[in-house]
């Protein structure tokens, strides 16, 4: 079923309309969501099964477990079943675990914070309302999406009130069986266990469980009775990788199956002129050349022999409607900062005019260049057209979103296209986009009845890479008296999410809410404050990159917050503990400034810099140490304090911090995108490397638990690392780097 | 027809003999474990071994390479108590999971070559695998286990 239309300014605003009434929290959200009436597993449940919800099924076979989230790498194939079978008291290997097909039964409630427009750390009685109110448009339209480091906030509750569902119902079923009390019965790996000690397993009472309602006022245990959760588990897709066993998206293998690689136009978007395949139809194992929307297509006995085809197509391409030249992408944003490409005055706090004309006056510019993505596992996908529709396996993070493009890239209504869900070599926000679903349906149309894997080549992949948004920031502050007086942030950008919502087919004229973060999301006490965000128009589509807006406002916040603080005379570290103004998220800087035992200035060529960003409601403080040495700057070590509310999976935990840190700290480094003749420039790791392990420091973490509410932890790690080095190699060696990548100014071991 | 060998299994592929052996794996038999990730050696996703040598599979043409002995992750000698694959497992070092096997064929390579390798050996070996992810922390942990446990099985 296709989400309804959305429209943000709708629930932002209208939370007026269910003030009041409504009684949401998490826990009632919960109950609601785990025993939706319109559970979509019912339709294709076999005999003697049952399911209590859309995320638990029980046949006289096996046990499977719905993952709603797709499995990008952070580990979620995991924890989702991992949360069901905690309540459940199952252990890994008694159940089997499916990735969720599409259905609004699946909608994400942990977007209801991010899409409300109040900072994470206001959890005043409007700001609660606002996310209330957003949660049931949420509802409503069903959005299901992964994404936004939302996974552990929207299942944390549900999918353990889905176990408990289920736990409840099999032991109301075996209690009837017995003709013993509910009461007086336990549950144990998989099985209810009888007064006398008789064990009836799960898999026995599911034709029974079938024949009653679910018990729906089934209660969580509470975090202190937890066997596997909050302690250090093996997750569970880690034995299979290891092993090699794990088959991801791009290992799918069906009978008959042919192979296919593209060209497409890489102005992005544009329409393909002419070409001449004349040297590619008499290359080896080439079965078919095909004209695709954008481009070409070759089909084939083997990935490689597509490849090597489509590469020797002559193509002429429309030019491209952003500038061809990167030097002119630039010079559209330095022009952005106009009324007429205002987003958004996201926050204004005091007079902020009138501060700036107090003591000294600091001003910086920053810059950030686009990024590719680019997981190791490239853009890919099997599908199969046949009279009936479309079977899609790929890997992605928007099933809904799945359906609707390639459906309507080939004529067919959303419901004609089965989508099965893959496990991925990462994402990094990659995998939300679609061009890789577009043209295989459009292949595999063109193909009737041939199974079609297609594989992009990495320079395909990284040319068709929409890139993270490009961003100028014009900042000013001003400092007096040991204390900074006044703040104005002031950037210009493409717009990530915007430019992912028109894709997905929800166009929106607000302004684009990401590019508040990092830039209004500032904790610190300081008495005039501004942040506004403008809008560049008619650059290269942009698209949501690990961290989104806060991978480039945070640096910019967070490097001219470190200018502002030297400029007072004062510590970094103990200054932005003395101005934060949330109690819980100056608990984090103090956790970082004792985890690094700051005292100050290293000296002989060492510098330490701190970062706080808080990002998708996470708060993160970053310590980095750098060594200048005579081959460049050394990283040597980072120190990094999280609160999360809950650390649900330490091991993963500690694991998605570090290699968020690594995302940050690489590609601040050395990587960007340019643009030339239209086309991305960078087209293989060597000239888009971010971090190898040489460049890798130690990198120590500490989860802490005092937020109230449980936050993600896959993106906010990223934002502080950038501004964090930075503000270490100014310490170090007086130079301050304001624009992305930092080795364009300074060596790097 | 090329005949080679994986695995200890004889095959014969009817490829061209420029195809690179990393295709001839994935797409002609079957054999999933190594990874194409660039194309061009430089992520190492493709690592296999050829007559004991770590070798980047998408390099390799399979014209050339016809007669030799290719291992993958798959045929490992006693792959379940291998101490690479257990001390990968006990570190928890993948997240998405896809350089990994590549990963671990060049970490062998390494401890086949060096038993108890430094900070330094590690680096300068495994700068070739390139890990999106960013497990680079957990790798070096678990090289080092590895090299302490074969170490302590000797």
């Amino acid at each position: 079923m296709a989400p309804q239309t959305y429209s943000r300014r709708a629930f932002v605003f209208g939370s007026a309309a269910v003030a009041g009434g409504i009684a949401f929290g998490l826990y009632g959200d919960a109950v609601q969501a785990a025993t939706a009436s319109d559970n979509p597993l019912s339709a294709s449940l076999g005999p003697n099964s049952v399911t209590f919800n859309p995320w638990v099924e029980i046949s006289p076979e096996k046990i499977t477990l719905i993952a709603q989230h797709a499995d990008i790498g952070q580990g979620v194939g995991s924890v989702q079943p991992i949360l069901i079978a905690e309540e459940m008291d199952l252990d890994p290997g008694q159940f089997e675990i499916r990735f969720a097909g599409p259905s609004p039964a699946y909608f994400n409630t942990g977007f209801a914070d991010e899409f409300a427009p109040f900072v994470a750390a206001d959890q005043s009685p409007a700001a609660e309302e606002a996310r209330a109110a957003s949660l049931e448009y949420l509802r409503k339209t069903g959005l299901q999406m992964t994404g936004g480091s939302s996974t552990i906030p929207d299942t944390y509750q549900k999918l353990r009130v889905a176990g408990a569902v289920a736990r409840e119902t099999l032991k109301a079923v075996a209690a009837k069986r017995a003709g013993v009390a509910v009461a007086d019965l336990r549950t144990q790996s998989g099985h209810v266990i009888l007064p006398d000690g008789k064990k009836i397993a799960y898999l026995e009472l599911a034709a029974d469980a079938a024949k009653i309602a679910p018990v729906l006022d089934a209660k969580p245990r509470d975090p202190s009775q937890w066997r596997l959760l909050g302690k250090p588990m093996t997750r569970l897709d880690i034995r299979p990788k290891v092993m090699g066993e794990l088959k991801f998206g791009i290992d799918m293998k069906m009978d008959g199956m042919l192979y296919a690689s593209v060209k497409l136009n890489p102005s992005k978007g544009q329409p393909l002129k002419s070409y001449d395949a004349t040297k590619a139809r008499t290359m080896p194992g080439v079965k078919k050349i095909l004209e695709i929307k954008n481009g070409v297509a070759v089909v084939a006995t083997n990935s490689w022999y597509a490849m090597k085809a489509v590469a020797a197509i002559d193509c002429e391409w429309a030019p491209s409607v952003y500038p061809a030249e990167q030097a002119d992408h630039w010079k559209v944003l330095e022009t952005s900062f106009k009324p007429e490409f205002l987003g958004k005055e996201w926050r204004k706090i005091g007079d902020i005019e009138a501060g700036l004309k107090v003591g000294t006056r600091v001003e910086a510019e920053y810059r950030a260049p686009y990024l590719a993505h680019q997981p190791l596992e490239p853009l890919n996908g099997m599908g199969l057209v046949t009279d009936k529709g479309m079977e899609i396996w790929v890997g992605h993070q928007s099933p809904q979103f799945v359906q609707n493009i390639a459906a309507a890239a080939i004529g067919l209504k959303p419901e004609q296209v089965t989508f099965h869900n893959q496990w991925t070599g990462g994402s990094f926000g990659h995998r939300l986009e679609y061009e890789n679903v577009r043209v295989l349906a459009e292949i595999a149309n063109q193909m009737r009845g041939t199974p079609i894997k297609l594989v992009f080549s990495r320079e395909e992949d990284f040319l068709q890479d929409i890139p993270r948004q490009i961003a100028i920031a014009r900042h000013k502050g001003s400092v007096d008296n040991g204390k900074i007086v006044a703040v104005d942030l002031q950037l210009a950008s493409t717009t990530p999410l915007k430019g992912l919502l028109e894709r997905s087919g929800i166009p929106s004229k607000d302004p684009d809410g990401q590019l508040a973060a990092g830039l209004w999301n500032v904790y610190y006490d300081i008495p005039n404050f501004r942040g506004t965000s403008y809008e560049a128009q008619g650059l290269s589509p942009s698209t949501t990159w690990r961290s989104v807006g806060a991978s480039t406002a945070g640096f910019f916040t967070e490097s001219f917050i470190d200018e502002l603080i030297h400029a007072a005379g004062l510590d970094p570290m103990k200054a932005r503990i003395a101005m934060c103004n949330v109690p819980t998220y100056r608990k984090v800087l103090e956790t970082v400034a004792e985890m690094s035992d700051w005292k100050g200035p290293l000296g002989n060529g060492r510098g330490r810099g701190v970062a706080f960003v808080e990002a998708f409601g996470t708060p993160v403080a970053e310590v980095v140490e750098v060594t200048k040495t005579d081959r460049g700057i050394r990283i040597d070590k980072v120190w990094v304090a999280v609160d999360v509310g809950k650390v649900v999976d330490p091991v993963n935990f500690e694991n998605q911090v570090q290699g968020g840190v690594v995302w940050g700290l690489g590609h601040a480094i050395n990587c960007e995108i340019t643009y030339a003749k239209g086309a991305a420039q960078q087209t293989n790791y060597n000239h888009h490397e971010a971090m190898r392990i040489y460049q890798c420091p130690v990198i120590e973490v500490r989860g802490l638990e005092n937020d109230p509410k449980v936050r993600g932890v896959g993106e906010p790690p990223v934002p502080p690392a950038a501004p964090a080095l930075a503000n270490a190699i100014f310490a170090a060696t007086g130079q301050r780097i304001r624009e992305m990548p930092f080795n364009k100014f300074i060596d790097f071991v | 027809m090329i005949e080679l060998t994986v695995n200890g299994t004889k095959h014969q592929v009817d490829v061209v003999p420029e195809m690179p052996l990393l295709w001839v794996l994935r797409d002609e038999l079957g054999i999933t474990s190594p990874k194409y990730g660039c194309g061009v050696a430089q992520c190492g996703a493709c690592t296999v071994q050829i007559d004991g040598m770590a070798v980047r599979s998408c390099q390799a043409h399979i014209g050339e390479i016809a007669g030799k002995s290719v291992v993958t992750l798959e045929g490992l000698e006693k792959r379940d108590q291998h101490p690479v694959l257990q001390a990968w497992i006990e570190h928890q070092v993948p997240q998405c999971g896809y350089c990994q096997t590549g990963q671990i064929m060049q970490a062998i390579s390494l401890l086949d070559l060096i038993a108890q390798p430094t900070d330094e050996d590690i680096n300068e070996v495994m700068s070739g695998n390139l890990c999106r992810c960013g497990t680079y922390p957990r790798i070096r942990a678990a090289i080092h286990a590895a090299a302490a446990k074969k170490m302590a099985e000797k």
